[in-house]
């Protein structure tokens, strides 16, 4: 998209996070759920934050439409610190920052339609211009003959879909989105994500995802943070923060649990952006240094939109071998990265 | 035989009903009455009183959790004083209101200084049970705290207020007859004129069945209608 073309710095940004700390006073003492956290959200962005539970997650977008007042440091949204703002302009912020949560929260005694009015009808809009623009809604999420039905007649896919169709009445300029898809299924998370970007790309609205989910941020998100335990451990373009995570934190979510490094071997970690060179780089490697080597793992994902490889190597346990391979993929065109299995985090 | 003789009860118990009928069916308006107003005006004062309980909790949409105690103790004392005492302590008070203390329009008094803490309660059960992620949707799309009460919180809660509205009701009812035999109307009064200082059986029995039925009627009308307005199954 335009991102390509535009240098990202160039693109505004709509919400600038600046040292948030949130503390939780508590019996048992305080509770430092976010500890010092920056972030710059740009008009357009589709961001991505993950975190393990407990990270901190819901704190910060609890944070950005103040929900939950921070402790310490600034949001702006648009340049005006909300944090500054009288009640009276924060209700009118918050018509401008939507947000849709994982139990899809809707009204159970009203109607699709009725729920979608809602927030029009708080806005003071009159109630025939309100149902021009929720049959408006129905349309976009492709439920126009769900309107006279009530939430429980729905499934949790249909439900989030009003919910988004809700969200988007007070024409948004940002969506939160609080573990939308996790209490659905793959498919109809799929087919949540992909109304998302459609929103996203059609309307221009500014997304900020929540998800412990990889999956969900490789599909959808442009950028991404990774939050652990109120920190933000890594942030980034989603292609260059999958391809080489830094820090822990990020490798942990990133690979999961499927990957076990066995204890006491040198192991490394190839990284490829052309998939081409998946392939010839492993066997090349062994002809060049003659010492066979073991393959633990690999996968090709698709990453925002790119092929991604990546492999798990074993090192011969002869060290001259081993030097021998480190200085051949020193020559390929692939990031390389030393594991080893008897520090584990 | 026996046969015979449980027929000729029957039937005398036929021909006495609409002497019976005729006796009481004042006392049923007037209990109706007593009933229907005590509930109104303590519903007047204690949907307020529910909905300051429910969100000046510390967690909800206006903490002040000082506030809140304070009404919660004054709820558990109106609460802990037995229904007797208050009728003969809230005399002044009916004074005041209605210029005296005896009769039916007086039984309202007490009726409703007795249930409102009742009522508060019942309200503020039901007004607990929405679930606050749909209250923080509600906050999160910029609605003030007047819309969230009355848009989302009390009418999220519908089904069952008018649930605890029956509940209310009938236990109004109960009181009713128990002011009725200490200077109210109603069937109590019938009830404890005939029944006890004549010796009127018969009336006394026709009285309770009367209350019976009052008392079942308000329960099955007031579940059907919660489950009419109900629109969580289905
Ligand atoms: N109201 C609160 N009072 C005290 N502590 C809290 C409160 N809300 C959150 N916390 C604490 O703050 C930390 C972060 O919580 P948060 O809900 O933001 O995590 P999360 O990343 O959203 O986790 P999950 O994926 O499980 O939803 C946790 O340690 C939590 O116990
Ligand atoms: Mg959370």
């Amino acid at each position: 998209m335009e991102q390509g073309i535009v240098a990202r710095e160039q693109i505004p940004v709509l919400i600038d996070i600046q040292g948030v700390r949130k503390v939780y006073p508590t019996q048992v003492g305080e509770v430092v759920a976010l500890d010092g956290i920056d972030l710059r959200i740009r008009q357009g962005d589709i961001y991505g934050i993950i975190g393990m539970s407990g990270a901190g997650k819901s704190t910060l977008i609890r944070c950005i439409n103040r929900l939950d007042a921070p402790t310490e440091g600034r949001i702006l949204i648009d340049d005006r610190d909300i944090l500054l703002m009288k009640r009276r302009e924060l209700l009118k912020m918050r018509r401008s920052v939507a947000m849709i949560f994982q139990q899809f929260n809707l009204l159970m005694q009203r109607t699709v339609l009725g729920n979608i009015c809602f927030p029009l009808e708080i806005s003071g809009m009159p109630r025939a211009k309100a149902l021009v623009r929720a049959h408006e809604l129905l349309e976009i999420v492709s439920l126009q003959d769900k309107a006279k039905a009530y939430p429980a007649q729905l499934s949790g896919g249909q439900k989030q879909r009003v919910a988004i169709a809700r969200a988007l009445a007070t024409e948004p300029r940002v969506l939160l989105c609080d573990e939308a898809t996790s209490a659905l299924d793959p498919l109809t998370t799929q087919s949540i994500l992909a109304l998302l970007q459609d929103i996203n790309r059609r309307m221009g609205i500014t997304i900020v995802i929540i998800t412990h989910e990889m999956p969900v941020i490789r599909q959808i998100c442009t950028r991404v943070a990774i939050i652990d335990d109120g920190r933000i451990a890594e942030k980034g373009d989603v292609s260059k923060v999958f391809a080489h995570p830094k820090t822990a934190a990020a490798r942990r979510l990133f690979l999961g649990a499927q990957e076990e490094i066995p204890t006491g071997k040198r192991c490394v970690r190839i990284a490829f952006t052309d998939t081409d060179t998946y392939e010839p780089v492993v066997a090349n490697m062994i002809l060049a240094c003659g010492v066979p080597v073991n393959i633990l793992s690999g996968s090709i994902q698709r990453v925002a939109g790119q092929q991604r490889g990546q492999m798990l190597i074993e090192l011969p346990d002869d060290p001259k071998g081993a030097q021998r391979a480190l200085d051949y993929l020193a020559t390929q065109n692939v990031t390389v990265e030393e594991v080893s299995g008897d520090v584990p985090e | 035989m026996f046969l015979n003789e449980l027929w000729a009860a029957l039937v005398s118990v036929w021909e006495a009903l609409p002497g019976l009928w005729n006796l009481t069916i004042g006392g049923v308006w007037e209990t109706l009455y007593i009933t229907f107003a005590s509930t109104a005006f303590a519903y007047i004062l204690g949907i307020p009183l529910g909905i300051m309980l429910v969100v000046f909790r510390k967690d909800h949409l206006i903490p002040s959790p000082r506030t809140r105690s304070l009404l919660d103790v004054i709820v558990n004392i109106l609460r802990s004083v037995p229904f007797l005492i208050l009728m003969i302590a809230a005399i002044p008070l009916t004074r005041l209101v209605v210029g005296t203390s005896i009769g039916t329009t007086a039984t309202i008094v007490p009726l409703v200084v007795a249930s409102f803490p009742f009522v508060a309660r019942t309200v503020e059960s039901s007004l607990l049970e929405v679930d606050p992620g749909v209250i923080e949707a509600a906050q999160a799309m910029g609605a003030n705290r007047f819309q969230i009460v009355c848009k989302v919180i009390l009418r999220e809660a519908v089904p069952g207020l008018v649930n605890g509205a029956a509940l209310a009701t009938t236990a109004i009812l109960g009181y009713t007859a128990m002011a009725g035999a200490i200077g109210g109307g109603g069937l109590g009064a019938i009830a404890i004129n005939y029944g006890y200082y004549r010796f009127r059986t018969d009336v006394l029995w026709f009285a309770i069945v009367e209350l019976v039925l009052l008392v079942q009627g308000i329960q099955f009308v007031g579940t059907r209608v919660s489950r009419l307005l109900d629109h969580r199954q289905r």
